[in-house]
């Protein structure tokens, strides 16, 4: 496609990584159901082991149509490629594997996913990695937090469950000057609202099951480099900067010169711990991504309509969302993301004013909006966090989370915003009747 | 298997191709075009270190690992080659050359005479005239210069897998690597010196004329950056000069090395062989 200008995104979406197939012709990406690919001969065997040559061997490392999707996530984001994995913990994990071992510091956000929070507090931790967690907003406290072993910075761009906005340029400058790369999860923005490496993050990843995928149908994830961490000058990566003994003692960054991560992520993560995207999952999100553009700018409309509603309700206490001038990011927002304010997503929460029965009388009223443990579907979801995730905590420990009894977290999708408009007003209603 | 010679007096990076440098067997130098360095030449070069040739992957002075003053002109280049043959101890070698390694490995070859065995000439063009805008935006606005290079360097969106293996971007990775070369050398800005460097070569047919080996033409047939039209006149100096000349041409783009890199290792090992 030889042109004059960088295709735009909404082209990308749909073409980047993928031609008609030359053997058959088909024109949407063939799923390549298999295991593994016939060498042409010995040597074509040995070429790709010793990656003399480029091509697949084996669908755990590699897949044609895991490829395209690769490719295509790459492009939209603004990276030098990707690897596609089996969930967006499955990139967080082999992200952190691929720089890190047991000794290593991260420097991570408090508003993280809670099952972020479980790998790096819990599990990381009996893997001899240890995280020191600051607000995101807090400077001075990422600063702080640095310490000799340090390896990485990670936060989310529009973090869990506040939507509180991470400051890319700042927390990657402080990242930088640390010699550590920064990580940032933009699952809920996706980059049709935020590009992070153009923020300067070096690394991005995404739980595709969301609006990636975008139809609440398959889990996956992936991992892109941007390609602009310079591991051999910060001296903190051995992992990519000198001879592995795992593979042909390989040193990456020599074998590219912006690509080191890419090449170990995949020949010693995927090759050993084998999280590996399905072919067929792949297709799917494929078929997401060639409608991520329309679908955000629906889920960004529907969301504005539904926020300014619950804004002017009087049952509500709190709309959680940088939309409104009162919430914490929203100049943040209105700065960093590609649409403003508007472009902080579709999943925030609110409150409803009451007690822990109301939230789940406003649960058990909706008809539109299914209660179900899920972000970033098609349909609008709903959850009650205090009746379902957090039904163990008290009180006092929900308001420690920065959830009340009557929270609610909203994933606006695609319907008639009336609808769902008509569908939250019925709900509070319930929700009034059952605090009288 | 890391690789620094001391040529002129300055640290010199050599890519070896995974396997320690061995003077007993041929010897195969790959010189990089503008704004890039070894790397873009990784599975080319990694392929023949593993078949039977020692490989010498530079990077050019100034750029990337390798300390000294970046070259201004094409024949500075050409000198360079011939030193760093004499400090790798290397008598004789086969050239291959991208875009402005192509003008730099045809004149090395001119002036090397038989100690060149081989000249590739991968996206070559001579004149290889690059725009005033071009030239004024890479020294002024390197980043607007590099996209637009970008551009004109790709005829896919669809890459088969590359240098990086599967899921590789190589708009992106060539966007990186640009970013990276340039911020390697603080003191001179090796895009503008690069492509002036391009833009006032005038020794092309007369280089070509003087040439004492076998030459490979390997052009892309999409090739926005240097048309295969604008190898023509080298091609006809070489037939008419009596040089054992052949032409590939690959529907590609550019970057010839990304974009098709099998076919362009094979058009290289099968010439390398005859």
């Amino acid at each position: 496609m030889p042109g004059y200008a960088d295709p735009g995104f909404d082209t990308l979406a749909l073409h980047a990584g993928a031609a008609p197939d030359p053997s058959t012709g088909a024109r949407a990406v063939p799923i390549h159901l298999t295991t593994s690919f016939v060498f042409e001969s010995s040597d074509h065997a040995a070429a790709l082991f010793n990656l003399e040559r480029a091509g697949h061997v084996y669908s755990r490392i590699s897949n044609p149509t895991n490829a395209v999707f690769e490719q295509r996530m790459a492009a939209l984001e603004g990276g030098i490629g990707a690897i596609a994995v089996a969930s967006g913990q499955a990139a967080l994990h082999l992200s952190i594997a691929t720089l890190m071992g047991a000794g290593s510091h991260i420097v991570a956000s408090t508003a993280l996913y809670g099952g972020s929070q479980n790998l790096l507090h819990y599990t990381l931790r009996r893997f001899g990695i240890e995280t020191t967690f600051v607000k995101p907003g807090d400077i001075d406290g990422w600063k702080a937090a640095v310490r000799p072993n340090t390896k990485l910075f990670f936060g989310e761009t529009v973090g869990n469950p506040g939507l509180d906005v991470l400051d890319i340029p700042t927390v990657a400058q402080i990242a930088h000057e640390a010699q550590v790369p920064l990580l940032v999860d933009s699952t809920l923005t996706t980059p049709y609202l935020i590009k992070p490496f153009e923020h300067g993050a070096d690394l991005v990843y995404h739980s595709a099951t969301k609006f990636l995928s975008g139809h609440g149908t398959v889990i996956g994830g992936v991992v892109v480099d941007a390609g602009s961490f310079d591991w051999d000058a910060s001296g903190k990566y051995p992992e990519l900067t000198e001879p592995y003994d795992g593979f042909h003692g390989m040193t990456f960054s020599e074998e590219s010169t912006v690509g080191a991560f890419l090449l170990r992520a995949r020949r010693e993560g995927l090759r050993d711990f084998g999280a590996c995207l399905s072919p067929h999952s792949a297709w799917l999100i494929l078929q997401g991504l060639e409608t991520l553009p329309l679908r955000m700018e629906r889920h960004m409309s529907n969301t504005e309509r539904v926020v300014q509603f619950l804004a002017s309700h009087p049952l509500v206490g709190r709309v959680g969302h940088p939309l409104l001038e009162s919430h914490p990011s929203h100049a943040l927002a209105q700065k960093l993301l590609r649409h403003g304010a508007r472009g902080a997503g579709s999943v925030f929460s609110f409150d409803i004013q009451g007690r822990r029965e109301q939230g789940k009388a406003f649960i058990e009223a909706l008809k539109i909006f299914s209660h179900l443990a899920n972000v970033g579907d098609c349909r609008s979801l709903v959850i009650h966090p205090a009746s379902t995730t957090h039904f163990r905590m008290s009180d006092e420990a929900l308001a420690g989370a920065g959830i009340g009894p009557g929270t609610i977290r909203l994933s606006i999708g695609l319907e008639d915003p009336d609808d769902l408009i008509d569908d939250l007003k019925r709900a509070l209603k319930a929700a009034e009747k059952a605090g009288a | 298997m890391t690789m620094y010679l001391q040529v002129n007096g300055a640290k010199t990076y050599c890519y070896t191709g995974g396997k320690p440098f061995d003077p007993a067997k041929p010897t195969v130098v790959f010189i990089h075009g503008v704004l890039n360095d070894h790397s873009v030449w990784i599975l080319q070069s990694r392929y023949l270190a593993h078949h039977g040739f020692n490989v010498l992957a530079v990077d050019l002075p100034g750029h990337c690992r390798s300390e000294g003053e970046a070259p201004s002109t094409v024949e500075e280049a050409a000198d360079f080659i011939g030193a760093l043959l004499d400090a790798a101890g290397v008598q004789q070698a086969a050239l291959v050359g991208h875009s402005w390694g192509s003008l730099i490995a045809m004149e090395a070859a001119a002036r090397l005479k038989d100690r060149v065995t081989h000249a590739v000439l991968v996206g070559t063009a001579f004149p290889m005239k690059v725009s005033s805008a071009l030239i004024e935006a890479s020294l002024n606005a390197p980043e607007k210069a590099l996209t637009m290079v970008n551009v004109f360097s790709r005829a896919t969106l669809c890459a088969p897998p590359s240098a990086l293996g599967p899921g590789t971007w190589v708009y992106g990775a060539g966007m990186a690597l640009g970013r990276r070369v340039l911020r390697s050398n603080p003191k001179v800005n090796v895009f503008h010196r690069g492509f002036v460097a391009c833009d006032r070569y005038a020794g092309g047919e007369a280089a070509m004329a003087a040439l004492t080996c076998p030459v490979l033409f390997l052009l892309g047939g999409q090739d926005q950056m240097t048309h295969p039209k604008a190898a023509q006149g080298l091609i006809k100096a070489a037939q008419a000069a009596g040089q054992k000349v052949k032409v590939v041409s690959l529907p590609v783009g550019h970057h010839q090395m990304t974009e098709a890199p099998d076919p362009t290792l094979f058009a290289i090992r099968d010439f390398l062989g005859t």
